[in-house]
């Protein structure tokens, strides 16, 4: 049967969310001739629609529902409502992604072997490994169409790259390029090649960056087997009394609450909406939540290490014209405990436009000190760290059922620590970066604080031991055969790189997984 | 700046012979302020014209940048004059005053050195009135289009078909 679905299909597969995770598996799903129906709690942004603004487009694609937070993070103190920067929209937060495309490194999926017994944290080796992946990750790479991957060449270097490039020669670095990018760079696919606009992060206009928003779910679409609802909130998850899950409820476009049937449950909302969904389908059999016989749904939180370097220069840089983040220095990702901390870490270009550098360069800062650093703003290069942060079993998401989102369904709150190897690494970092920019001369460096998530993982994590995790090494669910996960939510670690590509690694494998246990039979 | 053109139609020096100095920055008149040199002006709806001269000062002091003018500031706090929020930036600016005159000077806005000003913003930093003021500049300010030629920072640049041939990798100092 083509799309669109009944209610009561209950053949289905629903997918709820469509971003880097939902969005690939709904397209791959399609492409195999299964039925889906994709629930998406964002409306539809095409390229024609992004707005090269900061604020604007923040207003248009962030998700803004309430959410809450503790812990000792810089977050909750400065952006309290807001723990994370990620997107409510057909797509997801594919819409605002850089394009960083990374594989992770062999020894990172076992990070609980090779880093040993880490005081506090709760690391745990991923059910699968590199061998197993490499397929797939070509599979990825193929998809996003990634610079120097392939025969795809890599993407020139902006102003803020050169900058970039000649402090980490200076400082003897190797591994120093424009990147592994989900970008187009030749006039020879369907995408546009990247014209250097710069707002990378505010949707690209021209379509050169893929996103499962405008690349994934309309090819889907166009096989007949995919039908994406946008403006549909998923309130809960529904089972039977065999403990299966028969399909979802959720609220509309207009607000009306629609039940929709299911074969198959796919949970890809991000790492706070997927537990947050678990947990708020709690039923008499299943009193914690769905798939929470583990104890584990909502923990494990990771986000990070993350902070930026900005350097301000005696010229200019206009660190704001071109590509956002196409800059890596990969020496430092290394595992190296000399340094005095496990795992490892990257260094890569970032830029912020003059609205948002107020926002994020010291947030709550004010006096000269700060508006001296702005004055400066045309002369200053900047950089983002992003590396391995150590899962902790309290670091979670819960319910706060003292504030509750448009539905009336309790929000979810972030909890996050710093854990003691995060903060050695960050002050790595900062100081590397700090040398990186002076090296080439500048006055003035900033070890600038995380600004609110993007990279949100854990919190559902892959365990090949049903009490360790809540999802198997297909992100099947350990205790519900026909629920799973699909998005980053599921990482058992996370790694030091951008965890997009490994998330498009895992759906399309998973696709391929759900897809053959269908025709088996055995779901 | 132009949507705060001279009140009532008067002429600039009709207007400065109504106003007194408030500070060095401002001159104040029945339901107006303006700049001493009459460059610019602005009308008051809800707030005592000498409160809205004391929140300019405030947020210039909270984000001093010396070349830009007071116009943007004016812009950045406009908002705040309006019946509902009225009494709350009068009760505020009151306590920025007292703190003033316990430090010996007549108001905030008397206080010759902006480190003096910025030693009464210290103290009262956690307070929500400041915070409100604070965090409502960072976008009040910044976010004026037209204040962002005056950092250098260029915008939108899509329509300009990027920077691809509009030098992206221009730089010739490195």
């Amino acid at each position: 049967m083509a799309a669109p679905f009944d209610l009561n299909d209950d053949n289905v597969v629903v997918i709820i969310g469509t971003g880097a995770g939902g969005g690939v598996l709904a397209n791959e799903l399609a492409q195999k001739g299964v039925s889906v129906v994709a629930l998406e709690a964002g409306g539809r942004h095409l390229p024609e629609d992004f707005i090269n603004d900061e604020w604007e487009s923040f207003g248009q694609l962030a998700w803004l529902d309430p959410r809450t937070t503790s812990g000792d993070w810089r977050v909750a103190k400065d952006f309290s409502g807001l723990p994370a920067w990620i997107v409510k929209s057909v797509g997801g937060t594919t819409q605002h992604w850089a394009g960083a495309s990374l594989r992770f490194q062999e020894h990172e999926w076992k990070a609980a072997t090779t880093y040993g017994n880490v005081q506090g944290a709760s690391l745990l080796d991923w059910p699968i490994d590199a061998e197993e992946m490499a397929p797939w990750y070509t599979k990825a790479e193929d998809k996003l169409g990634v610079t120097r991957t392939g025969n795809r060449p890599g993407l020139p270097g902006s102003n803020n790259y050169l900058v970039f490039e000649k402090g980490a020669k200076a400082l003897g670095y190797d591994e120093v390029h424009t990147g592994r990018m989900a970008i187009q760079t030749r006039d020879d696919g369907d995408r546009i090649p990247c014209q250097q606009t710069g707002f990378c992060f505010q949707g690209c206009k021209w379509g050169a960056k893929w996103s499962a928003g405008y690349v994934d779910i309309p090819e889907g679409e166009a096989t007949g087997n995919l039908e994406v609802r946008p403006q549909s909130h998923v309130a809960r998850i529904l089972h039977n009394d065999a403990g299966k899950v028969t399909g979802v409820e959720y609220y509309d476009a207009d607000g009306t609450l629609q039940m929709q049937k299911a074969r198959i449950v796919c949970v890809a909302g991000n790492s706070f909406e997927s537990p947050r969904l678990l947990l708020n389908s709690a039923s008499a059999m299943f009193p914690d939540g769905l798939a929470n016989s583990s104890g584990q749904v909502g923990r494990n939180y990771m986000r990070h290490m993350t902070g930026s370097v900005y350097g301000v220069f005696d010229k200019p840089v206009k660190m704001w014209r071109g590509t956002t983040m196409a800059g890596i220095i990969q020496d430092e990702a290394k595992h190296d405990p000399s340094r005095g901390f496990v795992g490892g870490y990257e260094l890569e270009t970032l830029s912020l436009g003059l609205p948002f550098m107020a926002a994020f360069l010291d947030p709550g800062g004010w006096g000269r000190e700060f508006t001296s650093a702005l004055d400066q703003y045309e002369n200053m290069a900047g950089m983002w760290i992003v590396g391995e942060d150590m899962p902790q079993e309290t670091n979670r998401v819960t319910l706060n059922h003292d504030v509750k989102d448009q539905f009336g369904l309790p929000v979810a709150n972030v909890h996050f620590d710093d854990h003691p190897n995060d903060i050695a690494m960050r002050n790595h970092a900062y100081k590397q970066g700090q040398a990186i920019y002076e090296a080439v001369g500048a006055t003035r460096t900033f070890p600038t604080p995380p600004y609110p998530s993007t990279h949100n993982l854990g919190t559902n994590r892959m365990s090949a031991n049903a009490r360790d995790g809540v999802v198997n090494k297909w992100g099947q669910t350990h205790d519900i055969a026909n629920l799973f996960i699909s998005d980053g939510s599921q990482f058992t670690t996370g790694a030091a790189e951008n965890p997009t590509l490994t998330i498009v690694a895992l759906a399309i494998r998973q696709a391929d997984h759900i897809a053959r246990e269908m025709s088996a039979q055995n779901i | 700046m132009s949507d705060t053109a001279n009140p009532k139609g008067m002429t600039r020096r009709q207007l400065l012979s109504r106003a007194t100095a408030a500070g060095a920055s401002f001159v104040v008149g029945a339901g107006f302020l303006a700049a001493p040199n009459g460059a610019w002006a602005m009308e008051t709806a809800a707030l005592q014209p000498e409160t809205m001269a004391t929140l300019v000062q405030m947020a210039r002091d909270i984000y001093p940048h010396d070349q830009v003018a007071d116009e943007y500031y004016v812009l950045a706090v406009k908002g705040y004059d309006t019946a509902d929020a009225a009494d709350a930036i009068e009760a505020g600016i009151a306590a920025l005053d007292a703190a003033a005159q316990g430090k010996g000077f007549d108001s905030y806005l008397a206080i010759g050195w902006e480190r003096d000003r910025v030693d009464i913003l210290r103290g009262m930093e956690d307070s929500a009135f400041f915070q409100q003021i604070r965090g409502g500049l960072v976008t009040g300010l910044y976010n004026q289009k037209a204040v962002w030629p005056i950092f250098g920072y260029e915008g939108e640049s899509f329509s300009q078909g990027g920077y691809i041939d509009r030098g992206f990798n221009d730089i010739n100092w490195l």
